[in-house]
């Protein structure tokens, strides 16, 4: 079993790019790995609560994240700094998240043995 | 030392293509196993069998047909971003009932736990893109 890290940076509802990457978690997951996810600069707002992409036509990605728990996915990371310098409070998100600050990351990516 | 390669962006959109296919070479030539390219996203823009780009330009689809001809590499297309982008192979178009194929040589197209495989096999896993 390896260690893998997502890094999840992009914003939602931009494109497919979150999606496909939703593909190869749930994968990962289903390959019995340990999974992580890693939030950061926009990414964030992939976790913000209240959003209803489904009006505008678009897959509602929120939900995946809310299935996570099923595959065993449970260590959800996000950065401080990230939050911060978009006002978003951790009790804006719709998962619970795990904050580390940015001076911390390069840390915490050296306990996985795959980022993507 | 054994690398798994993932390539996201298309020929068109950036150079990092062709930055996995250069670092790829030079792997190989320093002794080193390439255990699998996967294409993924708009990296699968790679494997179009008609993409014609004018002569002076880098003709990206035939270098790595030529790397997997000469050099035996194993280049795995993500079915499910191929078909989102309109790239089936010849099982496929028959089954969607779509007259051609577009598949490049030296391609195949399988499904994501090909990746999954890749990264767990390999010493080391890059992503390019």
């Amino acid at each position: 079993m390896k260690k893998f890290l997502f890094v999840m940076n992009n914003s939602p509802h931009n494109g497919i790019k979150l999606q496909e990457k939703l593909d190869v978690i749930l994968t990962a997951a289903a390959f019995d790995q340990k999974v992580a996810l890693l939030f950061l600069d926009d990414g964030i707002f992939q976790l913000k609560k209240g959003q209803h992409p489904e009006k505008q036509g678009l897959k509602d990605t929120a939900s995946i994240f809310n299935a996570l728990e099923i595959y065993d996915v449970n260590d959800i990371y996000t950065e401080v700094e990230s939050l911060q310098e978009r006002g978003v409070k951790p009790s804006d998100l719709s998962l619970p998240v795990q904050e580390f600050y940015r001076k911390d990351i390069n840390e915490l990516m050296q306990q996985y043995d795959i980022i993507i | 030392m054994k690398y798994a390669i993932q390539v996201n962006a298309s020929p068109n959109d950036s150079n990092m293509g062709y930055s996995a296919y250069q670092f790829i070479k030079a792997a190989l030539k320093n002794n080193h196993e390439i255990f699998r390219v996967f294409f993924y996203h708009d990296g699968i823009y790679h494997a179009f069998k008609y993409a014609t780009p004018p002569e002076d330009e880098l003709q990206m689809t035939k270098k790595w047909t030529e790397l997997a001809k000469l050099q035996g590499v194993d280049l795995v297309v993500c079915i499910s971003a191929a078909q989102r982008r309109g790239l089936l192979s010849d099982d496929e178009a028959k089954r969607q009932g779509k007259v051609d194929q577009d598949l490049a040589e030296g391609f195949r197209i399988s499904g994501l736990g090909q990746l999954l495989e890749a990264t767990l096999l390999a010493d080391r896993f890059i992503e390019f893109g």
